[in-house]
Formats: structure tokens, C-alpha cells, sequence
């Protein structure tokens, strides 16, 4: 609220900088540190006699000859496989995300053009499953899956990951279709297109800020998931998340946490890169429907 | 298809049909149909182990030895691989509602406090203890760190608020897993936060996993760390809305600033709070990885969290009992729910 009549003092200046300063540094400084400690042997980053260790590298000098090293990345990336791990979640995230969009934009788009009754209820019924926590509906899936034999492949969960995110696609994308006013498809539904040329025609075209916000949205869930990776693939299938943990399993192997510490930065980085760059759809999305109230 | 009048677009009810069908299908199949199973599932358990008693004969006499007949046991398994039926008994046993235990408890205890200890030592009791907590202290945080946040971002000049935001949201963009453990390698006995607090407090025994309250705490506490970005994403955009007029006049009658918030801005994004209330709500209800990554499996138990050790049970998967505390979580997450479905189902009855 920057107006001309609204003077701060300066004491209320003061607070509110050394507030945000503070806030800020709770947010961003455990990932900095981590990152910092990522180039640093076990020793140093979880040090038994001098945290200070960890600024000093004293045991970084000592085993590696540098006060920076990154055996722990080459090392979890090679032996600790985690290249599989990110290719597989490459391919889970392609998918999920491109499928995830044209089921739900299709179905976003009759939701929003129907002033039926049963377009409600279908919304109503999508925020129950929006509701649902994802292990519950785990527990469903895992023994009908064994006995298909349909578990632990990438194309079981692809498909899993789509159902569970289409209830909060809808209701994104149905609050985007709904500021497309209905005169463009309705003037094109006159000129003789069936109603899915008018979609694809006409209504896809001035819908990509929402179609990027929802498939970053598809993405970030497919991305981040680990109830349903970590459960439904097997060891050789697992992505990003799953592996991670699997790394902290065996605590007693030297080198081992910190594998997990550097796949946690390999996994995040690109993830805070994408965001930074698509800033205004992330925050667009999450105001969508709820600033109308 | 007749002449289409272009004051009336109804959508006609089979391309309605044509275009909801993937995206319906995907919900059916894969939330629909797993919650029905998982429903099925919670009235079977898993077979016992059939046992045999085998004679051994030696010098010196017969012994008789009861072992597991492994193969009549996989044969029963593979059979009837859902196991036996068994009713509402998961539901009641030790693991879940436990009505016998604590029948037996509130006879046989002498205090209120007493059964109320015994009760709470009960690992469903327990969990959802925990659960109901973490939900209890984070959600109203959430909303408080959340607002004075976008407020106080709000008030800082427009240029430099981009990169201001995006530190803001990193919390809440990582998996809660990479989240916690990102905190949990700084607050553990080696990591920065926790040698300091050690030297602080002069107790080198001082660690997360020694006290339960302390894994509580820290437990609540990255909650509100993981969760406060969504609150103030939603607030910020919600305060650019707020019409500029009224407050105006408010300043221009000699309103303070805390008066102006009172009765100008909190009365306008109300919805946006209680939207911003029942997202967090629902999440904080599903508390899982937290646990996880704080390894801290010992101390603190969600809802959530039995389901995954029963589901990732080293010997045999206990589908029934996974199952039961499932549906006994959804039984949960519909209270929640159940006074937003009431005020939504008579908003759209006016609407009418």
C-alpha cells in the first residue's frame, strides 16, 4: 500500500526491513548451506568435534588436497546411479505433464461451457479427490497392481500420477477457461465448427498463460512426488525422491549421506531455475480461484 | 444438431460427454476405484502361517516341534491372496480402535490421567494425536506468518520485490521430503543449529532424536517453514485487490495502521483466509515425509505415516491393516471437510 498520504515512521521502516531480512534468511538459508556443503567430504559437513569445520574444510584439505571437492556428486551420479534416477524422473515428468494437460484441458473446457447441474457436482467431487491423502489411495492401488502385475514400471505410476493430479488441473484450468468470454467459441460455433474445433481453434490459442501454469503445476507434483514413486516403482524404476532416501538408509557407509546431500542439490537446483524463470505463472496459479473467493 | 442460438450455449450433454471422458475415466479408475478397494481390502487379513508339528526322534526320546509349513502357507497365500475375511475385526484390534484395550484400561486404572497416558500409548491413538496437533499449531501459523509476511512485502518498493518473492516461496516449491532433510542435516547433533544449541545450552547430549518434544517441536516447526510461502502467495495477491478508497479515508479520519488492517483489509480477503485455511488443513492432515526426513519414526507417528510401514512391511504387506487406518484417515479428512461441502451446497441452492 504505497499511497501519498500513507507516511511510515521510522521505527515501523526499521522493523519491517529487519523482519523481511530475518524471514528471508529462515527461507533461503538451509538451501545455501546445504549447497555449500555439498563440495565439502562427510567429515566436514557433519562434523563430530567443529561445525566450524564446515567453513574451514579442514577434512576437505586433508583427504581431497582442495578446500572444495566433488567426489560426493561424481560419485552419486556414477555409483550411486543417480543418472537412472533422474532419467527416469525426466521421463515420468515428460509424460505426466503432456498427458496431464490434454486430459485435463479438455476437460477443463466442457466444465466451464456447461451450466448444467452435473458440471458442479463433478467439481465438487473433484475437490473430495483433491482431499485424499495420497497413501491412502496408495494402499488402494498396491494390490489390485500385484495382481495385474502391472506394479514397479514407469507406465503404471505415469498413468497413477495423471489421475491424482487432474482434481487440481481442473479447477486451475476451469478458472482460466472462465475468464475466456463465451462469445469467442460461441461466434465460431455460428460460423459452422464443431465444438472441438472451436476448442482447438479458437480457445487453445489465447489459453497458454493457463496451460503453462497448470503444466507447471503437473510438473512440480510429478517432479516432487514421493508417496506414490517411492511405493508403486521398483528399485530400478525409482526416481529422484525415492532414491534420495535410499541413500540414507545405510548411514553407516561412509560417503553415502553425503550422496544424498548432493543428489539433493542435483535435484533441486534445476527445479528453483525453472521456478525463477516462471516466477508470475507459479504465483498466477496459486491466486487463481481463490483471490475471487 | 439443429440451428445453435447464440443466446443460449448450453453445452449439449453428449459433447459434455465426449470431452469429460478422459479425465473422468483417469479419476474414476485411479481415485474412484483404489478408495473402493482399499475399502474391500480393510475387511481382509493376511493369512496366518499355517503350522505343523513335527516329531523328532533321537536316543534319547521324541520331542514334538511346532514349524511353519511354508509351503502350504504360500499355497494358501497365492489362493486367496486377499486373505481371510474378517469383518470389522481390524477395525478394532490392538493397531486401530483397540475397544478392547481400552475397555480393559478404563477398568483397570485408577486415575482419569492415568487411562487417558495408557490410551494415548496406542499406536492409532497416538498417530492421530500427532496428526491432530501438527494441524492444530501449523495451520493457524501458517495463516499469521503467512499474512505478515505479504503484508510486510506488500510495503517494500516495487522494484526489488521480484527477487524478495521468489526468496519467499523456495520452501514451498521443494518436496516436503527434500525440505525436512535440508533442516534435519542443520538442527542434528552435527549439523550447525545443533552443535550451537549444544554449546548454547552447555549440554553435549542436547538431540533431536533424545526428546520427543523437541522432534515435536521441530517437526511443527518446519511445517510452518514449509507451508507459510502458500498463505503468503495467496494473501500478496489477495492485498493488490484491496480498493484503495476506504482506506484513504481511514487515514484521512485518523485511522492507525493497525485499525486499517482490522476493519478494512482483513474484512476483504476473509474468503481468501478461509480458502488459504482448508488448503493448509487438508495438507497438514496428510503429514508424512516430515517424518521421514527428521527420521523420526521414533517419537512422532502420523496417520499417514502407519499406513506407509504397514505398506512397506519387510515380511508380509499388511494390506487390512494399511487399509483400515485408510479408511478411517478419509473417515477423517470428510469431518474436515464436511462444513465446506454444507456452506458450498447452500450457496449453489441460492444461486438457483
Amino acid at each position: 500500500m504505497e499511497y501519498g498520504l500513507d507516511k511510515r515512521s521510522n521505527a515501523l521502516k526499521i522493523f519491517n526491513t529487519t523482519f523481511i531480512i530475518v524471514w528471508l534468511l529462515v527461507a533461503c538459508f538451509p538451501f545455501i548451506w546445504t549447497f555449500w556443503g555439498s563440495f565439502k567430504v562427510r567429515a566436514d559437513f557433519f562434523s563430530r568435534a567443529d561445525w566450524w569445520y564446515a567453513i574451514t574444510a579442514f577434512n576437505t584439505l586433508l583427504e581431497t588436497g582442495g578446500k572444495f571437492t566433488t567426489d560426493a556428486y561424481s560419485q552419486a551420479w556414477t555409483e550411486g546411479e543417480f543418472w537412472k534416477a533422474s532419467r527416469n524422473t525426466v521421463i515420468v515428468t515428460f509424460f505426466v505433464v503432456t498427458i496431464s494437460l490434454f486430459l485435463g484441458t479438455l476437460g477443463a473446457y466442457a466444465l466451464s461451457r456447461s451450466t448444467r447441474n452435473y458440471a458442479f457436482w463433478i467439481l465438487i467431487a473433484a475437490l473430495i479427490f483433491r482431499a485424499m491423502p495420497h497413501i491412502t489411495l496408495v494402499s488402494g492401488y498396491l494390490f489390485p497392481f500385484f495382481q495385474l502385475q502391472i506394479w514397479g514400471i514407469l507406465p503404471t505410476t505415469i498413468v497413477v500420477l495423471v489421475a491424482i493430479n487432474q482434481p487440481f488441473t481442473l479447477w486451475l484450468l476451469y478458472s482460466f477457461f472462465k475468464t475466456v468470454p463465451k462469445e469467442l467459441d460461441e461466434s465460431a460455433l455460428i460460423d459452422g465448427c464443431s465444438y472441438f474445433q472451436a476448442f482447438r481453434h479458437i480457445i487453445m490459442p489465447v489459453m497458454w498463460p493457463g496451460v503453462i501454469t497448470a503444466g507447471l503445476f503437473s510438473l512440480m507434483l510429478a517432479y516432487n512426488d514421493f508417496t506414490v514413486t517411492a511405493l508403486l516403482l521398483n528399485q530400478e524404476n525409482h526416481t529422484m525422491v525415492p532414491k534420495i532416501q535410499s541413500y540414507l538408509g545405510t548411514n553407516q557407509h561412509e560417503g553415502n549421506l553425503m550422496w544424498a546431500v548432493s543428489a539433493v542439490v542435483s535435484a533441486t537446483a534445476p527445479l528453483f531455475m525453472l521456478v525463477m524463470f516462471f516466477q508470475r505463472q507459479v504465483i498466477s496459479g496459486l491466486t487463481a480461484g481463490a483471490v475471487k473467493g | 444438431m439443429g440451428i445453435k442460438s447464440p443466446l443460449i450455449t448450453l453445452m449439449p450433454n453428449k459433447t459434455f460427454f465426449w470431452f469429460f471422458l478422459p479425465t473422468g475415466l483417469a479419476m474414476i479408475l485411479f481415485i474412484g476405484l483404489p478408495i473402493i478397494s482399499t475399502g474391500i481390502q480393510s475387511f481382509y487379513a493376511q493369512h496366518d502361517q499355517v503350522v505343523k508339528e513335527v516329531k523328532k526322534c533321537d536316543p534319547f526320546g521324541c520331542t514334538v516341534s511346532i514349524v511353519v509349513d511354508q509351503e502350504k502357507t504360500s499355497k494358501i497365500r497365492e489362493e486367496k491372496p486377499l486373505g481371510k475375511f474378517n469383518g470389522f475385526g481390524t477395525y478394532v484390534d490392538r493397531n486401530h480402535l483397540a475397544i478392547e484395550e481400552i475397555g480393559k484400561f478404563w477398568n483397570e486404572t485408577n486415575s482419569f490421567g492415568e487411562f487417558v497416558d495408557q490410551v494415548t500409548n496406542l499406536p492409532f491413538y497416538k498417530a492421530l494425536i500427532f496428526t491432530l496437533t501438527y494441524c492444530l499449531f501449523v495451520t493457524p501459523n501458517v495463516l499469521l506468518l503467512g499474512f505478515i509476511i505479504a503484508l510486510s512485502l506488500n510495503a517494500v518498493t516495487r522494484r526489488i520485490r521480484g527477487p524478495l518473492i521468489f526468496g519467499t516461496i523456495l520452501p514451498m516449491i521443494v518436496t516436503p521430503l527434500v525440505g525436512s532433510l535440508v533442516l534435519f542435516w542443520m538442527i542434528d547433533a552435527e549439523g550447525i543449529i545443533g552443535a550451537n544449541l549444544q554449546m548454547l545450552m552447555d549440554d553435549p547430549y542436547l538431540s533431536l532424536k533424545s526428546s520427543k518434544t523437541l522432534t515435536w517441536i521441530t517437526i511443527i516447526i518446519y511445517g510452518i517453514w514449509h507451508h507459510s510461502p502458500f498463505a503468503f502467495v495467496v494473501f500478496y495477491a489477495a492485498l493488490q485487490t484491496v480498493p484503495q478508497e476506504p482506506v484513504e479515508a481511514a487515514i484521512i479520519d485518523g485511522a492507525s495502521r493497525w485499525q486499517r488492517v482490522r476493519h478494512i483489509v482483513l474484512p476483504h480477503i476473509y474468503p481468501v483466509v478461509t480458502f488459504v485455511a482448508l488448503i493448509s488443513l487438508m495438507d497438514n492432515f496428510r503429514v508424512f515425509e516430515p517424518i521421514i526426513g527428521f527420521s523420526a519414526e521414533g517419537s512422532a507417528q502420523s496417520l499417514s505415516w502407519l499406513i506407509y510401514d504397514n505398506l512397506v512391511n519387510e515380511e508380509v504387506i499388511l494390506f487390512g491393516s494399511a487399509a483400515a487406518t485408510s479408511m478411517m484417515t478419509i473417515v477423517g479428512i470428510a469431518i474436515l471437510l464436511a462444513p465446506v461441502l454444507i456452506r458450498t451446497w447452500k450457496e449453489f441452492r441460492t444461486a438457483r
